[in-house]
């Protein structure tokens, strides 16, 4: 049965599709992955809040010196569980579950996923996971206190919930690992015809990248966790030197995980980013196939960086060298995008839309965060550096400032494409500069104060620092109440704004050349293939 | 290949579902290759201690046990080409044939933890605590993958029953059977990593 795109009465799209369940059952048991991705994006906005809230806590007691609003041991909870939500259950599933699956299939001509069941499946996984993480912040034992990391040996030691905590990330990395799995076979399997992998669009590249990470790194989290588990409740000893274990191998088996995991929080963000810029400069991406093969250069080389988290640690020199080498060798196909981004707008017609100027900031932040990265790439010094709030800065500019700047780009980006309103702009654009200015008023001042000496994850610091926990503190709240408008604004567009056309942007990509919001089965008609996706005349 | 999927209407891709199957052996096998990390580097360490505690298995137990698994690898196989050359029957009876092997290795596993526990080697007891520290890591490592990979046993157990349930109510037939063809490859999986245990484990001097 075909539908008549035009006539608009006869048009069912997927937000009023009527399926085999009702009301709420039509949302949580849907296999649509459009639907699917809302699922994710309300439950990941929420755990953001919570997160968010978490972190606001820690700018209030670090307001002054001394305790200002809670106890020592409350505040190794609090950072840890912010660490926890904020990674694990935001900036890990966050692009890619979201946008990924809204719009990795539309992009590449395809009706679904390749396993939609699969899909709604990772989803459950992911909701059970949350649960647990949550929950383990009010069991009897107290909130796990070990950072985000669980480093061993405390993580072993401490008596608070850490083998619930361990068990949710675990959870959550098998949730990940069966989204990179789906979107896998789906890149392979279900493209249209005529859809080469080199006339795809550079966001489902991105994906593309960023599952074969999420497919090969995260079971290296899994079995590390699940031996901190077993080591917790039979005391058995692979990590805890009194038993003959090692520490820094549980360091070495996380981060062989964790370094990975940025690059799955920043290939997307990255990707979104490259879906921006050519739609609001009009103008065709510089360098198609840099960009494409540097996604997955920088896939294969974060593999092999990890012990950069590690110089303190106890390696030998040769292994610190080295791992400092590659690092600076995985920041060359960052800075190819980076450059490929400014050489498509030069002498473009830009559109200071506000996705584009998500999409500018973000490029801003990024540098800011990755060339930060590179001063702590280098043994010298990040042995200087190493676990102050130097370290805080640089991975909330990387996390907040890229990934987070990306998926409010990506958000404002499709939001008209994904409900069919379209938000109010002159408050998109107020928000987005609170947004920026109290990013930069929170963050870049812990630049500074890691450099004087600041430790990170201390309650308390010297009067010294007082100026700049304050500056970073006021940073906070504007930001969060820049979010706040933000959200306040989006939803208002959803709920009450003006009826968006297909293509209100006039983008090339596949996405808009079908109504919004998109039918059930994406394409009515077989798309057509253009040989650059990226093509204005 | 992807030419074709978009117009068939039926939501069916034989290609789609052995990739997928193929993805997620990628991950079981770097699961276990954290643990092998962890294995040899502990063993570089302790090389006497783990050689003291693999005389302490009993590698007839563990050759039997290889030995089964191997067999139940063919009869798996077996099942599927009986199943392509539409012998409905005879796939059964080898889906029925693999999975008695399972059990049987199962059953012999049993027997050695038993034994294991029975003279307070297991992992938590006071025996261990005072083990020295090559030997107990050695046996932490041992049960931890062996549970591990009887857990494996155990899943792909209720895996081929699905499709042993499947075969027999004509859901998987002679034209359609990437189900039980999933289920072998997930057996075959866990038959290897079982051979690369066996040795790891038993045959260390």
């Amino acid at each position: 049965m075909t539908h008549n795109t035009v006539d608009k009465i006869e048009y069912v799209s997927f937000l009023e599709h009527k399926g085999k369940y009702k009301g709420l059952f039509s949302w949580i048991f849907a296999t649509d992955h459009k639907r699917i991705a809302l699922l994710y994006l309300y439950a990941i906005a929420t755990f953001f809040f919570v997160g968010a809230i978490l972190g606001l806590l820690m700018r209030l007691e670090l307001i002054a010196p001394g305790e200002t609003i809670m106890k020592p041991q409350t505040y190794n909870g609090i950072f840890t569980v912010h660490g926890i939500i904020m990674i694990f259950m935001v900036v890990i599933p966050g692009l890619s579950a979201v946008f990924g699956n809204f719009f990795l299939p539309i992009l590449i001509g395809a009706k679904d996923v390749a396993f939609p069941k699969l899909n709604l499946f990772s989803w459950w996984v992911f909701i059970f996971g949350s649960v647990l993480a949550v929950a383990s912040q009010f069991m009897k034992d107290g909130p796990p206190d070990t950072g985000w990391t669980f480093y061993a040996p405390y993580s072993t030691a401490t008596g608070t919930n850490v083998i619930m905590a361990t068990t949710a990330a675990f959870v959550l990395g098998f949730s990940s690992i069966l989204t990179g799995l789906n979107f896998l076979v789906t890149i392979h399997q279900m493209r249209a015809p005529g859809m080469k992998f080199f006339n795809m669009p550079l966001f489902p590249w991105a994906i593309y990248a960023t599952a074969w990470i999420q497919l090969l790194a995260t079971p290296i989290i899994g079995i590390t966790l699940l031996m901190l588990i077993a080591e917790r409740l039979f005391g058995i000893g692979f990590f805890d030197p009194n038993l003959g274990g090692d520490p820094i191998l549980f360091q070495h088996l996380f981060w062989i995980y964790s370094h990975p995991a940025v690059y799955v929080m920043i290939l997307p963000a990255m990707g979104v980013i490259t879906e921006i810029i050519p739609t609001f400069c009009q103008r065709r991406v510089y360098g198609y196939k840099a960009i494409a093969l540097s996604s997955v250069a920088i896939a294969g080389v974060g593999f092999l960086v990890w012990g950069h988290h590690m110089y303190t640690s106890g390696m030998s020199n040769q292994a610190r060298w080295f791992f400092s080498l590659l690092t600076f060798v995985v920041a060359v196909p960052s800075a190819i995008k980076v450059f490929n981004w400014l050489s498509t707008m030069y002498k473009g017609s830009i559109d200071l839309k506000p996705p584009f100027l998500y999409a500018v900031s973000f490029i801003f932040l990024f540098i800011i965060g990755g060339t930060t990265g590179l001063l702590l790439g280098s043994v010298a010094t990040n042995v200087q550096v190493h676990d102050t709030a130097f370290i805080v800065a640089h991975f909330h500019y990387i996390i907040f400032g890229g990934m987070g700047f990306a998926f409010f780009a990506a958000i404002h980006y499709w939001l008209p494409k994904m409900y069919g309103k379209m938000y109010n702009f002159k408050r998109a654009n107020i928000a987005w500069a609170i947004i920026f200015v109290g990013f930069n008023l929170l963050y870049f001042p812990q630049f500074i104060l890691g450099f004087q000496g600041m430790p990170r994850r201390y309650f308390d610091y010297l009067p010294q620092f007082q100026t700049g926990e304050v500056i970073s503190s006021i940073g906070g709240f504007i930001l969060v109440s820049g979010l706040i408008l933000m959200v306040y604004n989006l939803v208002m567009g959803v709920r009450k704004g003006e009826p968006s056309p297909a293509n209100p942007w006039n983008g090339s990509t596949l996405e808009w050349q079908i109504p919004s919001p998109p039918s059930i089965e994406n394409f009515d008609e077989a798309p057509v293939i253009k040989k650059n996706p990226y093509d204005y005349n | 290949m992807s030419d074709t999927n978009i117009h068939t209407e039926e939501h069916r891709n034989d290609d789609a579902s052995k990739l997928g199957m193929w993805l997620f052996i990628f991950t079981e096998l770097l699961l276990f290759g954290g643990l092998f990390l962890v294995y040899s580097i502990y063993r570089a360490q302790y090389p006497h201690n783990f050689h003291e505690g693999s005389l302490e298995l009993s590698v007839t137990i563990g050759a039997i046990n290889t030995i089964v698994l191997l067999f139940s690898s063919m009869t798996i196989a077996m099942a599927l080409t009986a199943m392509q050359r539409n012998n409905k029957k005879l796939a059964m009876t080898m889906i029925v044939v693999t999975l008695v092997m399972a059990v049987v290795f199962l059953i012999n596993k049993y027997f050695e933890w038993g034994a294991k526990f029975h003279h307070g080697l297991y992992p938590g007891s006071d025996l261990m605590a005072l083990l020295e520290r090559g030997h107990l890591l050695y046996f932490s490592l041992y049960f931890f993958m062996t549970a591990l990979h009887a857990f494996h046993i155990i899943v792909g157990m209720v895996l081929l029953i699905v499709v042993l349930l499947r075969v027999k109510s004509n859901r998987i037939h002679a034209h359609k059977y990437v189900l039980l063809e999933n289920g072998a490859l997930y057996w075959h999986l866990v038959d290897l990593i079982w051979i690369f245990l066996f040795p790891l484990l038993y045959l260390i001097s």
